[in-house]
C-alpha cells in the first residue's frame, strides 16, 4: 500500500468529488468565494474538553484574585457577582469575537469559525454560548458530548443552532521547509503510465524522507516500487539505499523535468 | 508546467504575501485598513493552490497553499467589530422590528407568564393556604420578611438589610439576566423548558403579591415593584418567546429540516435575548438605585405606568417607517 496519511486520502478524492460520498477523515470541504476548496478540520471532544479545563482554571483563577475585593463590603461585593455574571456567560462570547477562540482553545490550537469558514461574529457566538446551558445538562457537558460523537463535524447543540463549527487553526501539514528543499538529485523519468496517486505518493515520499528514519525510508521506498509493474527488461526493483535514490530520482523528474 | 519552474514564479509574490498576512494577523482584527494589494494577493494566491491541486504537485506543496489561502479567507472575510453604533442601532430598530415579527410568540409566552400569575395572584390573596403548594414555610418567611413595613430597605431580607444599592445590582445582574438567558435556552428542549420557567416565574410571582397584599403589605411590596416591573417581566416574556422560537422550529419546522429552521429561528431569537438582557440590565439598574429608595408610593406608580407606557409604545413604534424594515 502507498504510505497513509488522511492528506493523501483527501487529495485522491479530488478527482472524482461528485461521485465520493464523503471523505474517510473529518476534513469538511468548503468552497470558497475564488473557488477554491478549502479544508476545515474540525477538532475532536477530546481536544475540547481539554481546552474546556483550561477556561475552567482561568475562570477559578480571576475568582481567586477577586476575592480580596469582599473586604469593600458592598461595592466590592457587587463587582464580585458583576464579575461572576461575566465570566459564567461573557466570557466566551467575548474572546471568541475579539479573537477567535477562549484562551483554553487558544492554547491548544482550536478556533471557532462560521460554517463556511469564516471567523466567527456575535450572534453566532453568542447562540452557542447561550445553549452551552443545555449542552451541559445532565452533568458535565452529557447532552455535548453525546451529540458531538453522534455528528460528523463534531458538532454540539450550540454549534448546530449557531451554524458554528471548532475546528484545529494550523494546517498539521503545513511546512513551509517543503517549499525550500532543494533538490540536486539528478532526475530519473519514472515508468511509463505511472498513475496520478502514485505519483502523488512519491511527491509525498520525497517530501516526508528528511525527517524520517534511515531504515524506514528504505521501507517505504521499497514498498513504493514494489507497486510498479515490473520493469519491460524483467529487472527487479533495487532495494536498500538504491530504492531511496531511485524514488528520489523520479520525484526530481516529476517536480522539476530532466 | 512543472512545480519548480512554477513555485520559483512566484516565490516572490507569495513571501510578499506571507509578510502582508503577518502584519495583518499581529495587528489584530479590523484596527486599520487592510493594504489594498491583500485582495488582489490573496485571489492570485488562490488561483496559484488550484492549479497546483489541478496539477497534482506535491503534497507538501499544496498544503503549504492550502494553509496560505485559509490564513487569508480568514482575514479577508472577517466581520469589523464594532461595538456602540450597532447596539444602537439595534436597540433603536432591530429589536422591536424583530419582537413585532413574531409577535404572536411573543403574546403566546405573554400569555404563558402573566395568566398563571394574574391567576395565582388572585387565589392566593383569597385563600392563604395555597402559597403553601409553591414554596415551604421558610420561604414564605423570608418572603414576608423581605417587605415587612418595618424594614428600613423594602424588598431586601433581615440580612441583607446592610447591603448596598450596589451589591444589589450585582446581584439582581447576575440573578435576573441569568434567568433570561435560561429561559431563552431552556426552549432547545423542544420548548419545554422555557414553557416550565414561564409558568413557574408567573405562579411564583402571583403567588407572592397575593399572599403579601393579603397581609397587609402592599403598602410596601406595590411601589418596591411598580418601578422596575414593566421592563423586567416583559424582558422575561421576551426570553421566552425566544426560547418558543427554537421550540417551534424543533416541533413544527414547516417546508425546513429541523436543522435548517432552528439555524433560521436562532438567529432571530438571539436578537431577543440580547435586546431582553439590555432590559433587563435597566431593570437591574432600576431595581437596585430607585425601587427601594424612599421616593414616595404615588411617585413610584406613577414611574411604573409611565415604565408600562414606555415598554409599549417603543416595542409598537420603535423601528417603523424605515423602508428597510420588516
Amino acid at each position: 500500500m502507498f504510505p497513509r496519511s488522511p492528506r493523501l486520502h483527501f487529495l485522491a478524492h479530488d478527482r472524482a468529488r461528485p461521485a465520493v460520498a464523503a471523505p474517510r477523515d473529518t476534513v469538511r470541504l468548503n468552497e470558497t468565494p475564488e473557488g477554491v476548496d478549502l479544508g476545515l478540520r474540525p477538532a475532536g471532544p477530546t481536544v475540547r474538553a481539554l481546552a474546556l479545563t483550561i477556561d475552567g482554571g482561568i475562570r477559578l483563577l480571576v475568582y481567586l484574585a477577586l476575592t480580596p475585593l469582599a473586604a469593600f463590603a458592598g461595592l466590592g461585593a457587587g463587582m464580585i457577582l458583576i464579575t461572576s455574571f461575566l465570566l459564567e456567560w461573557c466570557y466566551p462570547v467575548v474572546f471568541e469575537v475579539w479573537t477567535g477562540a477562549t484562551p483554553g482553545k487558544r492554547t491548544l490550537g482550536l478556533m471557532v469559525v462560521h460554517d463556511d469558514g469564516t471567523p466567527v461574529g456575535l450572534p453566532a457566538s453568542l447562540i452557542r454560548n447561550l445553549l452551552r446551558v443545555i449542552d451541559f445538562l445532565p452533568l458535565f457537558y452529557g447532552v455535548g458530548l453525546v451529540c458531538t460523537l453522534a455528528d460528523r463535524d463534531f458538532r454540539r447543540l450550540g454549534d448546530l443552532a449557531a451554524g458554528t463549527l471548532v475546528i484545529h487553526a494550523e494546517d498539521r501539514m503545513a511546512r513551509p521547509a517543503a517549499l525550500a528543499a532543494h533538490r540536486d538529485t539528478p532526475p530519473r523519468p519514472p515508468p511509463a503510465g505511472l498513475s496520478l496517486t502514485a505519483a502523488q505518493a512519491i511527491l509525498a515520499f520525497d517530501e516526508r524522507a528528511a525527517r524520517l528514519s534511515a531504515a524506514r525510508r528504505i521501507e517505504l521506498a521499497e514498498i513504493l516500487l514494489a507497486r510498479f509493474p515490473p520493469a519491460a527488461d524483467g529487472q527487479t526493483w533495487p532495494s536498500g539505499p538504491a530504492a531511496v535514490a531511485l524514488v528520489a530520482g523520479y520525484a526530481s523528474w516529476l517536480t522539476k523535468g530532466r | 508546467m512543472r512545480q519548480q519552474p512554477f513555485a520559483a514564479d512566484r516565490a516572490d509574490r507569495w513571501e510578499e504575501y506571507r509578510q502582508l498576512l503577518d502584519t495583518l494577523e499581529r495587528r489584530g482584527r479590523g484596527s486599520d485598513p487592510a493594504p489594498v494589494r491583500f485582495p488582489a494577493l490573496y485571489r492570485r494566491l488562490c488561483a496559484d493552490y488550484a492549479l497546483a491541486r489541478a496539477r497534482h504537485y506535491s503534497p507538501g506543496l499544496i498544503a503549504e497553499l492550502h494553509a496560505l489561502v485559509r490564513r487569508g479567507y480568514r482575514c479577508l472575510y472577517q466581520r469589523r467589530p464594532a461595538l456602540l453604533a450597532p447596539t444602537l442601532a439595534f436597540m433603536a430598530a432591530g429589536f422591536p422590528r424583530t419582537l413585532r415579527r413574531h409577535a404572536p410568540v411573543f403574546w403566546l409566552a405573554a400569555a404563558l407568564l402573566f395568566l398563571p400569575m394574574a391567576i395565582m395572584g388572585v387565589a392566593c390573596y383569597q385563600n392563604g393556604e395555597l402559597i403553601y403548594s409553591l414554596m415551604d414555610s421558610s420561604e414564605v418567611t423570608d418572603l414576608e420578611a423581605l417587605y415587612d413595613p418595618q424594614n428600613r430597605k423594602v424588598g431586601r431580607a433581615a440580612q441583607r438589610q446592610a447591603d448596598t444599592d450596589f451589591q444589589m445590582f450585582g446581584y439582581y445582574v447576575m440573578n435576573n439576566i441569568g434567568i433570561g438567558f435560561r429561559t431563552f435556552a431552556g426552549g432547545l428542549l423542544l420548548g419545554l423548558g422555557s414553557v416550565i420557567i414561564l409558568l413557574f416565574n408567573g405562579l411564583a410571582i402571583g403567588a407572592a403579591a397575593g399572599h403579601l397584599t393579603r397581609l397587609g403589605f402592599e403598602s410596601t411590596f406595590w411601589p418596591f415593584v411598580s418601578s422596575h416591573a414593566p421592563y423586567e417581566l416583559t424582558a422575561i416574556a421576551i426570553s421566552g418567546a425566544a426560547g418558543l422560537l427554537l421550540g417551534q422550529a424543533l416541533i413544527a419546522p414547516g417546508r425546513r429540516t429541523r436543522l435548517a429552521a432552528l439555524r433560521a429561528n436562532a438567529r432571530d431569537a438571539v436578537v431577543l435575548v440580547g435586546g431582553a438582557a439590555l432590559m433587563l440590565l435597566l431593570a437591574a439598574v432600576v431595581e437596585a438605585f430607585w425601587s427601594g429608595g424612599g421616593a414616595p408610593a404615588e411617585v413610584k406608580y406613577g414611574v411604573g405606568a409611565l415604565g408600562w407606557m414606555l415598554v409599549a409604545g417603543y416595542l409598537s413604534l420603535a423601528g417603523r417607517g424605515d423602508p428597510h424594515g420588516a
